[in-house]
This record gives C-alpha cells, sequence and structure tokens, in this order.
C-alpha cells in the first residue's frame, strides 16, 4: 500500500486540515477531486505565497522608472525612447535537482515566457547557479548538465546568455540551485497585461500539446494505488526551444498587430494558474471546455488536463471577430491555436468536461483567499550549519594562498561554462562574459540610444553568516557592478531560495534577509519590480545556505566609455576607491580554513550608496580602463583577476590597514593613465580613493604591511583558468 | 546598390543580426522561407541558428523548405549566395556545397572569437579581402566540425575551395584540415562556420567580418 495515497487526499495534496475546511467552506460544498487539485495547486507555495505574502510586502516596488510592478509576468522599467526592459528572475531548483538538463532548460523556457508574456522580445539570459562541493560526482553531473540544459534552451531559441554567477557549497549538495534571469526589450506602448477582459471573448490555448508533464502530487488523484500503475506516473517536464521559438515569434507578431486582448504564459499549475489569475486580475470569469484542449496523450483525466505543466503553452484572450487574423498568425509561425473556452461575467472559473461541469470555483477563493500564514522567527542560539571542510593545511605563503583561492571554484575562472552560452546573438552585447563587471548590451545597433547593463548575485554563505547583512550586500554588489560600468540603477528582482519557513530559524533568515533587501533597495533607489520565492529548498543534510539572489538593470548612457575587468595597459596607475572596511568573516579564505563566521561587520548604507555615485560618475568620464569590484577573494584576488584577464601583471602596496584576503562590500579598483587617476583624485577623495599601484610585468607583486607575494601572472591564470576545466578531464 | 536577402526559417536565430550587417553594405530584407521566388535579389544569406530546431540534423529540413528551390537555382545562374553556421548547413545538405558539418569533437557548443585566415579572395564574399588576412570573428555551434572524404578533401584544396581556415591553435571543433569556410567551384556561394554578420562593430567584439559583406556588395564580376 502506497503510504501516500494512504492519507486522505487534501494532505496527500500538502493542504491542511483548516484549509480543507475553508476551501468547502468557500465553495459550500466538498470539492470534487479536480477542484481539490487545483484549489492545492492555487494554495500552494509556489502560486500562493503564503509564506512569504506578508515579508514581500515589506520590500520598495516603487520608483521613477518602474512601468510595471509585482504582479504581472515580469516586471518593467523605462529605459527611455519610449522603451521598456522587461525583466524577472525565476528559480528552476527542485526540478533541476531531480534532471538538471531539463530542469535548467525549462527554467530557461519559463522566463522567457514570462518576458515575451507582457510583449517584450527576450534579448538576454543570465543564470544564478549553486551547487555543492565539486568534489563529488553528483555536483560535477549537476553542473555538467544544467549549464548544457541552459545553452541547450538559450542557444537555440536565440536569446543570448550573457552572465550569471555560480558557487559551490555543500550545503546545496542535494539542493542545487537553479535561477534564470531574463531581460525583455519592449515598445512601452505595446506592452500587454495578463488581466482577462471583455465578456464574451474567446480564450485561446497556443503552442505545444497538453500532456502528463510535471503532474506532481496530485497523481494520488490518478490512482490510488501509484507503484502498480507506471503510466499514471508524473513526469519530468520536457523543454523544445523550438516550439517556444515559434510561440515567441507569433506572440510577438500577434502583439504586434494588436489583436491580443490579453496574454498570459503557461507555467507552475499550468492551465489552473493561469487562467484563474486572468480572470482574477480582470474581475471576470472563465469557462474551459477540458475536451477542445489538444491532448499528446488521448485519455487524460480532466484534472490532468487543468494542471498539466506541459511547456511551451501561452494563453490568450481575443475578440471573437479577430479570432481568424489570430489562427492565421498562429498558422504562419506552424503554433498550434485552438479556442478552449470563453470569458463570462460569473467570476467564476468553471470547467467543462463531456459537455459536463466538472469544476465550478470562485476565482477570488483560488486566488484571493489563499490563507496567508504569519512567519514565526527565532534567531537561532546554535549555528545552523556545520563549519565546511578544510582545504588548507596551515602554513601556506600569501603566494600559495592567492593560488588557492584562485582556483577555488566559487573564484575560479567560470569561461568552461559561458563558452557553452551564445553570448552574441541579437548583436547587443558590448561584452564577453567576464569582461565586464555587468553585461551591457545596447539599446540599440549603434549603441546611440545608450546601453542596459544587468548583474546578478547573492552570495548565499554570506548571507547564511548574518541574513541581514548578506542580503545587503547582494544589492549593493549588484549596485557597484554597475556604478563599475557607469550604469545607474532602475530596478531590481530577485528570487529567495531558502530552506522550510515554518521552521522558526529559517523563518528569521527569511525576514532578516528581506529586512536587509529593503534597506538596500532603498538605500541604491532600486525598486523590487518583481520575483519569486523558492522555500523548501532542504534536503538530508538540512537547510540550504539562504539564498537571496538579486537581478539588477540599470542604465548608461555611452556604451564607448565602458570600462573593462581587467588591466588594459602596462604603466597605467592602480586605485581603489570606496567604502571597504575588509575581514575575514565569512571569506572564502575563511572557508578554504574549514570555518564559518555567524556574524558580518555592520553597512553604512548611506557611505556605500554615495560612494557608487561617485564611481559611476568616474566612469562615465569615459577615462577608466579598468574597474574591477572587490569580492570573493579580497584585494589580493581582484588584483590578480584584473592582470590575468590581458596576462598585465601589476605592482601594488596596500599599505598597513589591509588584509590580502579580506573581504567585505565597497572596495573598486580601477585603473588608468596616472594623469586620468590624477584628475579622478579629487571627485573620489570623499570616498576612501588612494593610488595603490601600477601596472606592468610579468607578476602580480602585493605588499600589505609585512606580508608580500609574488606570483607569475602565468601561474595565477593557470590555477584561475584550469580549474574548471580540469573537473571534466 | 547591392540588394541582400536574408532567409527565415523557423528556427531562425541570426536572421535579424545579418539583416543588420546586410544593411551597413547595402539594402536588406528577410525572405520568408515559403516562398518561391527570391524577388529582385542580388544576393542571398543563409542565416545561423536552429531551422525547424535542429532536428533529424542540422539543415536537413530546411533545405526542402520551399525558397531553397530558389536559392538552388539562383546559385547555379551565378548569384551570390552566403551560408553562415546553420545556414551553411543548409547549404551543405541542400548540395549547394561539398562535404558536410559534423559533431564538434569535444561534443559541447562552444561560443568562441576565433582567428580565421582568408585562403580565397577570388569568391563573391571574400574580394575585399587580402590573401593570408587574418579576421577574428566569434564562432558558436555544437555541430562545425567540417568533414569531407579524402579525395574530395584533396579535390578542395586543389581548387582552392578552401576559403577561410582557422588560424593555428583556433580550430574549435576538430574540423579536418582546419576547414571553417569553403566555396562552390565558381566561388559565388559560400559557407562558414563563424559568424561574420556578428564582427561588423567593434563594440560587439571586432568590424572584421564586415569585409565579408562588402565583397558582396562590390559590384559583380563580368560573367
Amino acid at each position: 500500500m502506497n503510504p501516500v495515497a494512504s492519507q486522505t487526499p487534501h494532505r496527500a495534496l500538502g493542504l491542511t486540515d483548516a484549509e480543507y475546511e475553508l476551501i468547502c467552506e468557500k465553495l459550500g460544498r466538498e470539492p470534487n477531486p479536480l477542484e481539490l487539485a487545483v484549489f492545492s495547486l492555487m494554495w500552494s507555495e509556489h502560486c500562493g505565497y503564503k509564506h512569504s505574502r506578508k515579508l514581500l510586502k515589506l520590500l520598495p516596488t516603487e520608483g521613477p522608472h518602474v512601468v510595471m510592478g509585482p504582479g504581472e509576468n515580469a516586471g518593467a522599467v523605462d529605459v527611455g525612447d519610449g522603451l521598456a526592459i522587461a525583466f524577472k528572475v525565476e528559480s528552476h531548483n527542485h526540478p533541476s535537482a531531480v534532471e538538471p538538463f531539463q530542469g535548467a532548460a525549462t527554467g530557461v523556457g519559463g522566463i522567457l515566457r514570462d518576458v515575451f508574456a507582457i510583449g517584450a522580445r527576450p534579448i538576454a539570459i543570465l543564470d544564478s547557479l549553486r551547487f555543492g562541493e565539486l568534489d563529488t560526482a553528483r555536483s560535477r553531473y549537476l553542473l555538467d548538465h544544467a549549464v548544457a540544459g541552459i545553452g541547450h534552451y538559450g542557444n537555440s531559441i536565440g536569446v543570448a546568455t550573457v552572465g550569471g554567477e555560480i558557487y559551490f557549497e555543500g550545503p546545496y549538495e542535494q539542493n542545487c540551485l537553479v535561477n534564470a534571469m531574463c531581460l525583455g526589450l519592449a515598445p512601452k506602448d505595446k506592452m500587454i497585461r495578463s488581466a482577462a477582459a471583455g465578456v464574451g471573448n474567446v480564450i485561446v490555448l497556443m503552442g505545444a500539446l497538453t500532456g502528463r508533464d510535471g503532474i506532481g502530487g496530485a497523481s494520488v488523484l490518478a490512482s490510488a494505488e501509484l507503484d502498480e500503475d507506471e503510466d499514471k506516473r508524473p513526469t519530468v517536464q520536457i523543454g523544445d526551444p523550438f516550439e517556444e521559438k515559434k510561440l515567441l515569434e507569433s506572440s510577438l507578431e500577434l502583439l504586434d498587430r494588436g489583436l491580443l486582448t490579453s496574454l498570459q504564459d503557461l507555467g507552475a499549475a499550468g492551465l489552473t494558474s493561469s487562467s484563474s489569475e486572468m480572470a482574477s486580475k480582470g474581475e471576470v470569469g472563465i469557462e474551459i471546455d477540458i475536451d477542445q484542449v489538444p491532448l499528446r496523450e488521448a485519455d487524460m483525466e480532466p484534472f490532468e488536463v487543468m494542471i498539466s505543466e506541459s511547456q511551451e503553452r501561452m494563453l490568450c484572450v481575443v475578440e471573437p471577430e479577430r479570432l481568424d487574423e489570430v489562427f492565421a498568425v498562429c498558422s504562419k509561425w506552424d503554433v498550434r491555436a485552438t479556442a478552449i473556452g470563453t470569458v463570462t461575467d460569473t467570476r467564476r472559473l468553471c470547467v467543462l468536461a463531456g459537455g459536463e461541469v466538472v469544476g465550478d470555483m470562485p476565482v477570488e477563493a483560488l486566488v484571493d483567499d489563499c490563507p496567508v500564514y504569519d512567519l514565526d522567527p527565532v534567531e537561532p542560539s546554535e549555528p545552523v550549519y556545520r563549519p565546511p571542510t578544510a582545504k588548507l593545511g596551515g602554513g601556506e605563503s600569501p603566494a600559495d594562498l592567492l593560488l588557492a583561492l584562485l582556483a577555488s571554484p566559487n573564484i575560479a575562472s567560470k569561461r568552461w561554462a559561458f563558452e557553452q552560452y551564445d553570448w552574441i546573438v541579437g548583436s547587443r552585447t558590448t561584452r564577453r562574459p567576464e569582461d565586464a563587471e555587468a553585461a551591457v548590451l545596447m539599446l540599440d545597433s549603434s549603441g546611440a540610444m545608450g546601453a542596459i547593463a544587468v548583474s546578478i548575485d547573492g552570495n548565499g554563505r554570506r548571507v547564511a553568516c548574518d541574513p541581514y547583512t548578506g542580503a545587503v550586500e547582494a544589492v549593493l554588489e549588484c549596485a557597484r557592478n554597475l556604478a563599475c560600468v557607469g550604469a545607474e540603477p532602475l530596478g531590481l528582482t530577485n528570487c529567495l531560495n531558502f530552506g522550510n519557513p515554518e521552521k522558526p530559524h529559517i523563518a528569521w533568515q527569511l525576514t532578516r534577509a528581506v529586512e536587509g533587501l529593503r534597506d538596500a533597495c532603498l538605500a541604491v533607489e532600486a525598486p523590487v519590480v518583481g520575483g519569486n520565492v523558492s522555500l523548501y529548498n532542504e534536503g538530508g543534510g538540512g537547510p540550504i545556505y539562504p539564498t537571496p539572489v538579486v537581478g539588477m538593470v540599470g542604465k548608461l548612457p555611452d556604451p564607448t566609455t565602458v570600462p573593462w575587468s581587467g588591466f588594459r595597459e602596462s604603466g597605467h596607475a592602480i586605485a581603489l576607491v570606496g567604502p571597504f572596511e575588509p575581514s575575514l568573516a565569512g571569506s572564502e579564505l575563511e572557508k578554504l580554513e574549514g570555518k564559518l563566521s555567524t556574524e558580518l561587520p555592520a553597512i553604512d548604507l548611506d557611505r556605500h550608496a554615495a560612494a557608487l555615485v561617485a564611481i559611476r560618475d568616474a566612469v562615465r568620464s569615459g577615462v577608466i580602463a579598468t574597474a574591477h569590484d572587490v569580492s570573493e577573494g579580497g584585494l589580493a584576488c581582484a588584483v590578480a583577476e584584473c592582470a590575468i584577464a590581458a596576462g598585465i601583471g601589476a605592482q601594488v602596496d596596500l599599505g598597513e590597514n589591509f588584509a590580502l584576503f579580506g573581504e567585505g562590500p565597497g572596495g573598486v579598483l580601477l585603473a588608468a593613465s596616472p594623469e586620468a587617476i590624477e584628475k579622478l583624485a579629487e571627485s573620489l577623495q570623499p570616498h576612501g580613493f588612494r593610488v595603490i599601484g601600477e601596472t606592468g610585468g610579468d607578476r602580480i607583486d602585493i605588499k600589505a604591511g609585512v606580508a608580500t607575494l609574488s606570483v607569475p601572472v602565468a601561474a595565477a591564470q593557470e590555477a584561475h583558468g584550469g580549474s574548471l576545466p580540469s573537473r571534466f578531464e | 546598390m547591392t540588394r541582400f536577402g536574408v532567409i527565415r526559417f523557423p528556427g531562425s536565430c541570426d536572421e535579424v543580426d545579418a539583416l543588420q550587417a546586410c544593411e551597413r553594405y547595402g539594402d536588406a530584407e528577410l525572405l520568408w522561407h515559403r516562398e518561391r521566388g527570391l524577388r529582385d535579389i542580388d544576393a542571398v544569406v543563409v542565416p545561423g541558428g536552429f531551422s525547424y530546431g535542429d532536428y533529424l540534423r542540422p539543415g536537413a529540413i530546411a533545405r526542402f523548405s520551399p525558397i531553397m528551390e530558389a536559392v538552388a537555382d539562383f546559385a547555379r545562374d551565378g548569384g551570390r549566395v552566403l551560408g553562415i553556421c546553420n545556414g551553411f548547413q543548409v547549404l551543405c545538405e541542400a548540395g549547394l556545397l561539398p562535404g558536410a558539418l559534423l559533431g564538434n569533437d569535444h561534443l559541447r557548443f562552444r561560443c568562441r572569437q576565433v582567428e580565421v585566415v582568408v585562403e580565397n579572395v577570388d569568391t563573391a564574399f571574400t574580394r575585399a579581402c587580402a590573401r593570408e588576412e587574418r579576421l577574428s570573428i566569434p564562432g558558436k555551434h555544437t555541430t562545425g566540425r567540417y568533414f569531407a572524404p579524402p579525395a574530395m578533401l584533396e579535390e578542395l584544396e586543389a581548387n582552392g575551395q578552401v576559403v577561410f581556415r582557422y588560424a593555428p591553435g583556433h580550430n574549435p571543433n576538430g574540423s579536418l584540415n582546419d576547414i571553417a569556410g569553403i566555396a562552390n567551384e565558381a566561388g559565388n556561394v559560400v559557407g562558414l562556420m563563424p559568424h561574420p554578420e556578428h564582427a561588423v562593430n567593434p563594440l560587439c567584439s571586432s568590424a572584421d567580418g564586415g569585409k565579408l559583406f562588402a565583397s558582396a556588395a562590390l559590384e559583380p564580376l563580368p560573367a
């Protein structure tokens, strides 16, 4: 006997007894199995945000550039000239842990649909990935296949993957994280919302056939004896980028010709969530005739059709007289389009099959009445995480430490991964990944209209040390990366990857992290325009590190002034700027030594915000050749990374006060001609500006008080560049 | 002024990039794959991407698109045809260029700036280049390893049909003889794996690829 099936159906579907009673109350009767499946999904954490909704209200969502805020398929900011950039980050963690290639691929597919669902042409993808230590075969397998899956989808659909980040930490061993972010460009007047409107209008389903993909826990409804009925087993969603490419082109053509009233993608919970959310936003009802839905498998139950997560599908609302034109456009692109329902004035989601009503639920109950829970945060008295395994024996020289840090997978070059991505399609990308601190994409083919910059960041280990400060740092790092390319922040999106929020210590991590995000967003004036929450990331080994991932979008006027990450010429002066107060707490060196701090130094947000503006303005002056954020591995690694890029060495004296490998937010390395650096001194002096050395030669020589190191650039290149490829030989 | 036509198949990805590159050197328009004629086009670009999702084999389905018949006639009459990446694969599948593109020897998609040496400056797309000139152009593909049987390879080399060769150390895929691009015997049809349309603006890495479009925009040689 299956232990799941022996429970009551609502418990097996993740609903509490109280929630079940509430459903009965809203319906005025007991739900039938289809209705129960629909409610269980709409009231799940994934769709209903029941443990995070209250917290998310803390985040600032308004600003002068916001065109579309949270609640739509993606957020959007104004970038001038009648254009908007739509963007959002979303997780696909659990599917990727089961099947990394398809999990990552469909994660990309899903976020792309969110962006073109509001009428924006996707122009860039970034990914934030977390795996266990690369010492294990499982982590290497997950990394290898997730990267291949991202490439497969993004490359095949012709959207550039322009950046991202990858970290390796023990707590992600069982729960890898795959967060995908997409940016799209839209004429503001062509953007569309998802609210259904116009009673009598037709609901059209576009795209792929509907199969049994991703019918998760609800499969208990299909069969009481799951073990004995193989073909009722849930299947992993399989992505088809070619189908999505056609869907993308046809959707944008339909919007361009003004043929749609509203548009919504089908993601989690498929037809169920897309139709009820469209109806909810439009304050209407929707009637869906299951018999009209084109199926991949003939014998699907109505509830399976309603909750299928088959990929590459969109739902749109069309006025009856425009139906033929809509079908003609879809036919041109070989995209299937079928009228499956109508907009009604009942404010109910009504499901028909075989001419009979098989489900009839108030939309408000599905979307708005999902119970929202207060968290019960308690600061843990004991460390939540075991310290990482030490990788250093002790007694290493500073030069040895530098090489060990450069080869540490968190710091090592990610070229192995990003060379598997097409970062140039679209003719907007002005820098290869790792060539600049943020990806820079021109708004037009000449760059005359300016460019947007985007960065995605979040160091979970530092958030584990101190959830508030770690989350602040994630926002500051994005903003600093944007400042390094001369961009002003316009808005951000975030993905909150955490463990089980019903546990008090996880609730505390989540609460403190959101408070940190709020304060940092306000300080750098970047409102949150959308995002995603992924909770319950706990494997056998305990929770993941709390991982708020922040994706920030900014604008810069002139892409020709964008500095590079690495040194460009010998004889340039090197300066350090920013409120940088390094400490070993939460540093990569501390990790390699097998330690994990329980707090991080406090941050003066006003000082950081002021420095970011000054750095941005300095970069925009066009005289800076190199601008590099000081992050993992501290100043020594930052100098080495600058040297590695083009094989130009450096001689640096950090003085008495800076540890070689200490980390903390706020530091930026600049390099330029000595005259240019001298000119910058005046405007940057209030922000901790100091000249620390010069470029040249073939060695990296760094002094910090009594500590010195000298490493050949070639050795640093080998350590940094060879680390990831060597794991896959 | 040379009028370029860039074909758009379902699944094409780099057709707009190619269109913009062509517009720098002439007039240009997109041609839908279901069209049966080429209108008044002077030069055809078969662009990169994943036509028909690369199902079956890259290029294997696109070669049967209605417009490809017109392209074959056009090529036979000496019309200028450039196949880039997936377009190169389509032209090989269509028999307009000899040989085939196989999976990269490392089996991965690889996106990388590569240097290619121009070996033949007497084709429709290299006339503006100097012999032995090195061009820096990005390549990005999974299926770009050029293959031809030994006898055919020898003939191609002898005829000067190897138009572009990866510079030493730059072969990204294991192509035989470091071949990056080839021409038909007449030199009016050229295919290459690297993407010249992504190398027309120094802000995006290099402008070297513009020479291919500039070549095509020169007055055609007298027949």
